[in-house]
């Protein structure tokens, strides 16, 4: 890694991955005979072994997965979750190198050349790394194993021996390229953000790395720029990083010190925001941006704690802040064993490769701005403050009621630079027959307020049978206050709502009124009693 | 805005002086004086938007769909929009009234203790944010979110509710004085719009109020000024016909 590298001495680093499949499902808890899905922005991310039997798969949408297999649990996308539980693992593994590098919860990497060498072989360190993160997963959790040249080709050889059913997958050396041929080019989009990229490729043909890489690189580089040339060379089967990928001056590295020493994750969490501002800032000042990241944390009795992350593209602020979160999460909220004895009370960034920053191709119609970094600092210290779950988005949903149509999805489990088509005005387009009409009502009450409506003549209005009003309504009381006549009132529209299924099946009618003050009520009438469901305000 | 007509300064110089106002002004005060509102709105609002650093307030029947219409074209032009407690507040209205859903950011209901600090730091990031104050503002919290909104260029906008909450009167006040529904009849029909008097006061430069009358949404789902010419807003008798409501459906 260290630069200058001779010509031809681009190969990548023989690298050893330890891959656990659909780690957000383990990291849930969720044992594997139960049929479980992770959901991020309403698509499955991972899933268990019973729910992938059923059919379900990643991407898939939530609806359609619960279609394929009604009884399955649907677990929202926690990724901090994700990252504690992970931790153990990689805790486990510093035994055989203390070069461990978190790619993402889920996954880590570390180069074999001195452990190889030790435990007599790949084959014989694969076997060795399998058996002991499979232990510290727990039982019953999936854990594979793949080595080859570089981290990419090693990820591959780690999901071909899931898909065999095997321990491990040893990649002979120099065989990555050949080994790496025959992939699909979808699998780039393991290691890339980038799927845009794979979706042109797919549409010019290209369907496989070998016929990627046949291009000639400074076409590629010529028609996709940076992101597509780091992609041909890992197609090629070289080292993604270009040439020049570094080490900084240490003096790069961002630290300070904590007082009070934080011993809660929100603590220490408002200072891993700050410091990778600070530690991006002053990257990006240099014109670079960071590939590789050491965390390290001190505590109050001195312990010291660190370990690596990796991303195959640049870190950015908000990500290197992630990954910092997880990374405190996992040590304080693991378990009392591997828990730090003290409050930490420095924490330090180390930025251990970097590479030029090309800059980030901000999106046409805006996309990533500045107005964006400020809106997720903003997010990160009220999360600080209130809680992780304190700040959620608007998502449409299908739905007949106004509450219905629009749900609240955890800011964390989206990505909000990225575009949300969930929660455009089209993104349902599916028809529900009896949903109420447009205009929306613009006070939608989490708990519907018991009213009473009565007729003319002070009678409550009932429903019939068939559907049909006792009598026409023609006033609305509200406890407490006097009853207010209503001027026009329309109804009942009937829905009669997952009748299948008795514990949520609902049967009620909807009505519209207005009343004399001009307001105008959306009411239930269910099981005789009505309520307001929603205002026009 | 940018009418110069009065101004006795030669075209070439004002320009130059524009841009270098923009190279010094600071990053927050960046972009215009003032936030967008719907058309409709804006002839009525003193300074023809939300004037930057300043609180206004939406009270009346419809005072929900009133903030919501005045929040959407700040998300529409691409900036955040944050929204401070408010459960009842119904975003599919919102999305109706314009709102970019992208842009919005909810946050549950803090502790009354802990609101002033999450206002501010919302304060910090987004143009506009949607509060109704849980209990009185004093007026030290009053100031410290004034300098802050002011610092940033951003906007309180208070959503009903009542305004004795603040120490010091919103900057701004639009009140919904009444409103008709249109499209319901007793037994039949369905509310399809709505028109609403409008009555705008404020402390700074509008100590005249300023009424209008406003489809809040019309027929066809927009926000327009109702004409002068039709009929007052006691029951218009005509409903939109069906090919303006399929226009709403598909915007």
């Amino acid at each position: 890694m260290s630069a200058p590298v001779p010509a031809g001495a681009d190969a990548p680093t023989r690298t050893l991955v330890v891959h656990c499949p659909d780690w957000p499902v383990t990291a849930a808890g969720v044992s594997g005979d139960e049929p479980a899905i992770v959901v991020r922005a309403n698509r499955v991310l991972a899933a268990s072994p019973a729910a992938r039997a059923a059919g379900i798969t990643t991407g898939l949408r939530r609806r359609e997965s619960q279609r394929r297999c009604p009884h399955v649990t649907v677990l929202e996308h926690d990724p901090g979750r994700d990252a504690r539980a992970f931790e153990p693992v990689a805790a486990a593994l510093d035994a055989i190198t203390p070069r461990v590098e978190v790619t993402r919860p889920g996954t880590l990497a570390f180069a074999t050349r001195g452990p190889s060498r030790y435990f007599g072989g790949d084959d014989a360190l694969a076997e060795r790394t399998a058996w002991m993160a499979g232990g510290a997963a727990g039982a019953g959790v999936a854990v594979h194993v793949g080595v080859a040249d570089g981290a990419f080709a090693a990820l591959l050889a780690a999901q071909r021996a899931e898909r065999r059913e095997e321990q491990a997958v040893v990649v002979p050396p120099l065989a990555s390229p050949a080994f790496l041929a025959p992939h699909p080019v979808d699998a780039l989009g393991e290691v890339l953000e980038a799927p845009d990229l794979v979706d042109v490729l797919r549409r010019l043909g290209l369907r496989t790395l070998a016929a990627f890489a046949d291009l000639a690189p400074a076409d590629v580089l010529a028609r996709f720029g940076h992101p597509g040339a780091v992609a041909h060379r890992l197609a090629s089967g070289l080292d993604p990083r270009p040439l020049d990928a570094r080490r900084p001056a240490p003096d790069l590295a961002a630290t300070r010190e904590l007082d009070p020493p934080a011993d809660r994750v929100e603590l220490a969490a408002f200072v891993a925001k700050v410091l990778a501002d600070e530690l991006h800032a002053r990257l990006a000042a240099d014109g670079l941006a960071c590939t590789h990241v050491l965390v390290q944390a001190e505590t109050g009795h001195g312990e010291v704690l660190a370990r690596h992350w990796r991303h195959e593209g640049a870190l950015t602020a908000g990500a290197l802040a992630d990954r910092v979160r997880w990374q405190l999460d996992g040590w304080l909220s693991g378990s009392s064993t591997a828990r730090p004895t003290a409050g930490i009370s420095r924490l330090t960034l180390v930025p251990v490769e970097v590479v030029a920053a090309r800059g980030r191709q901000l999106g046409f119609w805006g996309g990533e701005t500045l107005v964006d970094e400020r809106v997720l600092r903003a997010v990160a210290r009220v999360q600080g403050t209130l809680g992780l779950e304190a700040v959620t988005v608007p998502e449409l949903r299908g739905g007949r009621g106004p509450g219905e149509r629009v749900a609240r999805v955890p800011v964390a489990a989206v990505d909000l630079t990225a575009p949300r088509p969930a929660a455009r005005p089209g993104a349902i387009t599916a028809p529900w027959p009896g949903r109420v009409p447009a205009p929306a009502p613009a006070a939608v009450a989490p708990d519907p307020e018991p009213v009473r409506v009565l007729d003319a003549g002070g009678r409550p209005v009932g429903l019939t049978g068939r559907a049909e009003v006792t009598a026409a309504p023609a006033s609305l009381a509200r406890a407490g206050h006097a009853p207010v006549a209503l001027t026009a009132w329309a109804g009942p529209w009937p829905v009669d709502e997952r009748w299948w299924d008795p514990s949520a099946h609902r049967r009620r009618a909807r009505f519209q009124v207005t009343t004399t003050e001009g307001i105008a009520h959306l009411l239930t009438l269910e099981s005789g009693h009505w309520s307001i469901e929603a205002t026009y305000d | 805005m940018f009418d110069t007509g009065s101004v006795p300064v030669p075209a070439p110089d004002l320009a130059a002086l524009r841009l270098l106002g923009d190279r010094v002004r600071p990053l927050a005060g960046a972009g215009e004086r003032t936030l967008p509102v719907p058309e409709a709105l804006a002839a009525l609002l003193p300074q023809g938007g939300l004037v930057r650093g300043t609180t206004t307030a939406t009270t009346g029947v419809a005072a929900t769909s009133l903030a919501l219409a005045l929040a959407g074209p700040v998300t529409a032009a691409g900036s955040w929009v944050a929204v401070v407690g408010l459960p009842r507040l119904g975003l599919l209205a919102a999305s109706e009234l314009g709102v970019d859903l992208e842009r919005v950011l909810l946050v549950a209901e803090p502790e009354p203790d802990g609101w002033a600090a999450t206002v501010a730091a919302l304060l910090d990031a987004v143009e506009v944010v949607l509060v109704r104050p849980p209990r009185a503002v004093t007026p030290t919290v009053q100031r410290r979110l004034q300098a802050r909104a002011r610092d940033r260029g951003s906007v309180v906008l208070q959503v009903g509710g009542h305004l004795g909450a603040w120490a010091q009167a919103p900057d701004l006040v639009v009140a919904a004085a009444a409103s008709a529904w249109v499209g319901l009849e007793p037994g039949h029909g369905r509310l399809q719009a709505r028109r609403v008097l409008v009555e705008v006061t404020g402390r700074r430069g509008a100590d005249r109020p300023r009424q209008g009358e406003l489809w809040l949404p019309g027929p066809d789902g927009a926000i327009a000024t109702v004409a002068p010419s039709a009929a007052p807003a006691a029951r218009p008798a005509a409903a939109a016909p069906p090919a303006e409501i399929a226009l709403r459906d598909a915007g």
